[in-house]
Formats: structure tokens, sequence, C-alpha cells
């Protein structure tokens, strides 16, 4: 076993501190629902989500239509499901762009620390991180075109610099540790140390930036929906079913209200269950709570 | 003593300042302000396409030798009378005398002149060129008298010397007027606040009679959310061409507006690229045109506001030939129609510009597509795209767009026309037409016209588009029709 057992003794002690951590709990049951609901419209909503009805348009909830339908006389739940499907499809390639190109790069640049590499890597960070990311990822799809693949695209490349940088920066701090120390003595080189060493002692602050990127892109891709720049009809979205709420808010306010709280329990869901497993996984958090 | 006394002789004073403040002023009001969902880019209507300027201008500040009423018959304007010599070719116009510009210049048949020579000139920047295309030549018989000579007859001439870009202006005047528009109308520009508003002032010296209102202020608020907003605030008191129809309900329940439904120039189409494969294949258009519920489009879309076409012409025009039936719906039929022609999983691009009618309906008819096996895929554009790629390039299958120029049946017989119908026969009718002043002969040619292009289902037609607005009920004289692009203010008043 290559990697250090930094935590190894503590991992039982996981789903316990995790059971006593409300905000964690509560942060996952949304996110399992979140996610439920989105592979469940696989199988099953209630009614077509693109089958418009216009005789039945503007229901307010009822036994028939829980969340009541849209303009169209579309069933507002079936759109919300499929619509979960669109955000999570959305923000997982997202993020794994921004992990699978954003952690070697910063792996790369820890290992070449000062090297011409490193100063390349970084500072062309630094110039996507200088643009609001909304702007740019705005920007990319109106250059590109509206759609999902380039939302995603658009939202992947923001991903990017945030792994890099963290990477980097944690592997610069583990780079001083006496196993990797011990590994250098062992003649292993540079790249197998990032792999075999550093990569394992990064990952649990990967998974909890990870989970906090994808609420970001979560809320990127409703945001460019709103605009008009995400999904194209008829595939539900949630940024795109707020917009076309809009005028009928004083008219039918459901139609705002559901996709609204959807993306904001999202959000905050996968936003409690980044926190708790920060939290979690802190050595110092949680000795201070036992 | 003298503290207190102070004191009172302030409140009364106060109270007094208040009371007048809030007295319901005896007089009915003679101030409006009119919304717009659209800032025209310059107020010169012999200089830009866009119908933002004659909602501002047009009958307001500059008028032309005729005019269009609010049912959209033409009439004199500053043109009292005329004369049309027997072979259609000479048109001899009386002008109205003691007609003034705002600058206080006087009006003459020089003026005439020049604006119909600017707007025709070679290096014009008129937005209708088309309009002024048979004219041969103009000529100043004397101060009150124009003569126009026209190469070949034209039976629309009266009706297009009506259109917002031909209206008269002055050669002292003419290069400022995108910035200072001049005219001779009952109203005077004030101020163009850039960004919020254009004000108008009455013109003391109209040669008509005079305005009931003294100041017009045209405001721009492009949000249909923010409309609704500013309306029921009462900060706009009237917003003639409402954007968002579902907001109507409310206005018509709120005994303080108006709601005026009346109709537009607009017929809007399903329009098809004519050239492109499959679409070349007049069955795959007919299967498309009988695919589509007008009705449903026309509920979902636009709240039930809008009338089914079945051709590209408007149904309030007398000439109107009721083809809906010709293109009911029919999914049957549509399915059996592209078995006929031999395609399965028909894939087509739909592209949509932004209003609310191109928006919905376009979502609307992908699912009626749908039904019958042909999948729409929905791209939407702003409108400078659209304007790039649909209309000049022609990259598009289908696209939805309201044509609101009144009687443009005419853009079936161009060549380059971004549906790329081009059909010789129909070329030929529309030829004839133009040469035929006859009413009688005019309305059958119209007719065959209309039935050319449904029987070949060119486009998909939908609806006419509808003109929904609101207003304070106590405004009176506003058009509830679009005969052409303008809010007309002449005939405006307040009731109490």
């Amino acid at each position: 076993m290559s990697a250090p057992p930094a935590d190894r003794n503590a991992e039982g002690n996981f789903l316990g501190a995790a059971l006593r951590h409300p905000a964690f709990i509560a942060g996952l049951v949304l996110t399992l629902l979140f996610v439920g609901a989105a592979l469940l419209s696989y199988l099953w909503t209630p009614y077509d989500p693109t089958r418009l009805d216009i005789a039945a348009k503007l229901q307010t909830p009822t036994s028939g239509h829980w969340f009541g339908t849209d303009h169209f006389g579309r069933d507002i739940f079936s759109m919300l499901m499929v619509g979960a499907r669109v955000s999570i499809a959305v923000a997982i390639i997202a993020v794994g762009i921004g992990v699978s190109l954003g952690v070697p790069l910063g792996l790369y640049a820890a290992a070449h620390r000062g090297s011409l590499l490193d100063e390349v890597v970084m500072r062309g960070n630094d110039l996507i991180f200088a643009f609001p990311s909304l702007l740019l990822a705005i920007l990319i799809t109106a250059v590109f075109g509206p759609g999902a693949v380039n939302a995603i695209i658009a939202i992947g490349i923001f991903n990017i610099p945030v792994f890099a940088r963290l990477s980097r920066g944690a592997a610069l701090s583990l780079w001083t540790r006496e196993f990797v120390l011990a590994a250098r003595v062992a003649g292993k080189g540079r790249a197998r140390i990032s792999v075999e060493h550093i990569l394992p002692n990064l990952m649990n602050l990967l998974i909890v930036q990870g989970t906090i990127q994808f609420s970001l892109a979560v809320l990127a891709e409703a945001a460019l929906a709103y605009v008009g720049l995400g999904a194209q009809p008829p595939l539900p979205s949630w940024g795109r079913m707020l917009a076309d709420a809009q005028t009928f808010i004083s008219l039918a306010p459901h139609l705002a209200l559901f996709p609204g709280l959807a993306i904001v329990l999202t959000v905050l869901g996968l936003n409690l269950l980044g926190d708790g497993l920060r939290d979690l996984h802190d050595p110092r958090l949680r000795r201070a709570r036992t | 003593m003298t503290n207190f006394k102070t004191v009172t002789a302030t409140v009364s004073a106060v109270a007094l300042i208040l009371g007048l403040a809030t007295m319901p002023s005896l007089a009915a009001q003679t101030d409006i302000t009119v919304g717009m969902q659209l800032e025209p880019p310059n107020l010169d209507p012999t200089g830009g396409a866009a119908a933002a300027i004659d909602e501002v201008v047009y009958a307001n500040v500059f008028e032309g030798l005729t005019r269009f009423t609010a049912d959209g018959e033409v009439v004199p304007a500053l043109a009292e009378s005329w004369d049309i010599s027997e072979d259609g070719l000479t048109y001899t116009f009386h002008l109205r005398d003691g007609v003034t510009f705002h600058d206080g210049s006087s009006f003459d048949a020089e003026d005439v002149k020049f604006s119909i020579d600017r707007a025709r000139a070679e290096d014009s920047t008129n937005a209708q060129k088309a309009l002024f295309a048979d004219i041969q030549s103009v000529e100043a018989v004397d101060a009150q008298t124009v003569k126009i000579t026209l190469s070949q007859p034209n039976g629309l001439f009266l009706f297009n010397m009506a259109w917002g870009d031909a209206v008269i202006v002055a050669p002292e005047t003419a290069d400022t007027l995108a910035t200072d528009p001049v005219g001779t109308g009952p109203f005077a520009f004030a101020t163009w606040t850039k960004g919020d508003s254009v004000a108008l002032e009455k013109y003391a010296e109209y040669w008509g009679e005079a305005p009931r209102l003294d100041k017009v202020t045209f405001k721009f608020i492009p949000d249909p959310t923010a409309a609704f907003a500013a309306v029921m605030a009462g900060d706009v008191d009237a917003y003639p061409n409402f954007p968002a129809p579902e907001n109507l309900e409310q206005f018509k329940a709120d005994p303080r507006f108006t709601v005026i439904v009346g109709s537009t120039e607009g017929e809007t189409i399903l329009a098809m690229n004519n050239k492109k494969a499959p679409l070349d294949d007049i069955k795959i258009r007919q299967a498309i045109s009988h695919a589509i519920d007008r009705q449903a489009i026309i509920d979902g879309a636009l709240f039930g506001y809008g009338t089914p076409i079945g051709t590209h012409f408007a149904p309030h025009n007398p000439d109107y030939v009721d083809l809906t039936g010709q293109s009911a719906h029919d999914p049957e039929m549509a399915r059996k129609l592209l078995d006929e022609a031999g395609v399965s999983d028909l894939t087509l691009s739909l592209k949509l510009p932004p209003p609310a009618y191109a928006r919905r309906g376009g979502e609307i008819i992908a699912a009626q597509l749908k039904e019958v096996g042909i999948t729409a895929e929905i791209t939407n554009v702003e409108w400078a795209q659209w304007l790039e790629d649909v209309f000049k390039a022609k990259n598009f299958d289908l696209t939805i767009v309201s044509h609101t120029e009144p009687m443009d049946i005419g853009i079936y017989a161009r060549d380059d026309y971004y549906f790329q119908y081009a059909d010789a026969d129909f070329k030929a009718i529309l030829e004839e037409l133009n040469k035929t002043t006859d009413p009688a002969n005019r309305s059958e040619l119209l007719g065959k016209a209309q039935r050319k292009i449904a029987d070949d289902a060119v486009n998909a037609y939908l609806f006419q588009l509808p003109r929904t607005g609101v207003a304070n009920a106590k405004i009176m004289g506003l058009w509830p029709n679009a005969p052409t692009q303008a809010n007309d203010m002449t005939a405006v008043y307040w009731v109490d």
C-alpha cells in the first residue's frame, strides 16, 4: 500500500460522526431526493413533460397535477423531474471536465514548482479566473450557439482553474512531507509520486470541492437556461421554466415557485453536503467535536 | 403668542398647498404617456426601417401626401385632392394651403418634389425604396400643385404615398431629422431622453383640426413584466401594443383600464425554405401545413387573441379569401402525405426570433409536428442573428415570423426572398396586378394570388397577429388596429 494511512483508523467513526451531523444529513437527503427524481424520470414521470394540453393550461396544483400545469398545459412536476436530469447531466460532466483537466494540471504544476510550465499553467488559470464566470459562459454559448452541450463546455472550463489551484496548493504542502521524501529516496519519479502518493491524499479535498462545484454548476446551468443559452426547448430546464414563468408571475405564481424552489433546495442540499463532508474529513474539527 | 400664530399660519398654508395639490383637477388631463416596447434608433421615418420610428412620428410629427386612417383607408393629408390621368400614369396633387413646418417655414410643391426625389434617389437611405420604384418624374407645377408621372400604372400608388417612409420633409432640415425631426404634423418634437422617452408638444400653427392633447410622451419599456408594472402603477397611461397577452385578463378585470383588441397587418407564418431539400417537395410542405393546429397556437401562444389565416393576406381586407379549410388540422392526412413523399424520421431546424408569438408558437408547433413524426429542432435566436442567418443567409428549414407590412403578398414574387418561392406563375399574377387599376379586376387578381400560394403550400399560414393594447379607461380615440406602424395621437383625448 503506497498511500500513507493518514486517517485510516478514523474510518470507522465516519458513519457515527456523519449521523451526528444534522447539516450533512439534511444535505444528503436533499441531494438524494434530487438525484432520485432525475433517475426516476428515466423510468416514470406522471405525464409526458413535452406533451402540450392547451385546454388545461395554468392549472393550480391539484391531485391530477401535483405542481399544476404551465402556460402550455404541461405538467410542472414531470418537467421538474426531467429538468433535474438535465441539471445533473450538465453538472456532472462540467465538474468532470474541471477535475479531469484541472487536477493533472495542478499536480504537474506542484511537481515542477517554479518551472516555466508551472508559471504558464497558473497564469492561464488566473486569466480564466479574472473573468466573471457566468459572463464567459454566456460568451462561449453566444459564440458557439445555445444548447446543453455548449453550456456543459462553458461551465466545465470554469471548473478547470478551481481544481488546478486547489490541487496545486494542497500538493505543494504534501511535497514537503516525510512520506513523499521517503518515496523520493526510494527512487520514484515526480509523476509517479504525484499519482501514487499525492493524489490519494487529495481525494477528500477534491470530493468536498467537487460537491460545492456541483452546486455552482447547477446554478450556472439554470442561469444560462434563464437567459436562453442552456438546453433548448422542448427539453425542460429549470432555468427556462423560471424565465417562461416571469410574465405569468401575477397570474400564476406557481409557475415560478416550483422551479425556483427546486433550484434553491438542490443548491442548498449540495452546499450542506459539501460543508458536511468537509467537517467530517477535517481531523481538527472532528477532534474538536468529540 | 406670536410663535403660535406663525405655526398656525404655516400649518394652514401647508394644508392649503396640500389641498390644492390633491384636489381633483377640474379640466380633463391634456398630457399622455404612451408605453412602447422598443426605442427607435432614430426619428427619421424616411431613413430607417425600424417600426418604432413610425410608431412615434407617423401622423404626429410627419405627414405625407396621403395618409392611413385608423381603419386602413387612404385619405388626403397634405394633398387636398388629386386628379389621375386616363392612362393611370400621371397624378396631379393639389396641395393644402397654409401648411407650415414646425420650424416656421412654409410648405409648398418644392418640398414635395424634394422629399420624393430624395427618397427615390440612387443613394437614398429610404427603407422602402420599392414604394417609389414606378415614379418617373416629379414636377412642381406651381406652389400648390405637384405632378407625378409614373413609368407604368400602379394601382397602389396612393396607398404607397401614405406610408411613413413617404412623408414630406423640408430641404433645410432633411439632414438632421434623425435627432431633430421637423414635420408638418399636429405635434412638434420636444425632447428625446435616450434610453427613456421621446416627448412631443402640440404645434399651435397646425393646419388641420388642433389636437386635444398638449403633450405626448412615448416611454420605452422593453420588458413585459416592467410594462405590466408601469401600467398598473399608472406610470404610463396607455400601452397600445402590449407585449404580454397573458396579463390582459387582469387589466380586463380592473375598471381603471380598457383592453383594446384589434388586428395588425402582421400575417404570421411558419416560413419554409422552399429550395432546401426536403422542403422543396410540395407534399412535405402540405404535410407540415396539415400537421398544424392553428387554434391551439392562438390559444397557447396568444391567449386566444388572433385570427387564423389560410394564405398570406389580412382577414380584415375586403379582398381576403378564407382558405384555412384547405390546410385544416389533419394529422392523418399529414402522415399520409409524408408516406407518399417517401420520408420517415424527418428532422428539421426551427429557428425562433424573440417575440413571444414565435418562441411560444414554436414550442407548440414542434409538439404538433412530433405528432406526425417530424422532429423540429428548436434554436432560439436574437433578431440580429435571425436577420443574418435566416433572412440573409437562408440557413434554416423552418422559422416563425410575422410580416407586418401592409399588403405585402408581393414578397412571394421576390426571387431572393428568404423562403425562396420564386414561382414564375405567381410572378406573372403579380405583374398583372401591378398594372391593373380597376378595383374589380384587382380583387380578382388578389384572390388568384392568395389561392396560388395556398395551393403551393409555400409556407404554413398561421394567424393574423392581433394588436392587444391596454389604456386608462378615461382615454378615448386610440387606434384599435394597426393598418400601419403608428400611434396616431391626433384624435386622442381624456374624459372625466
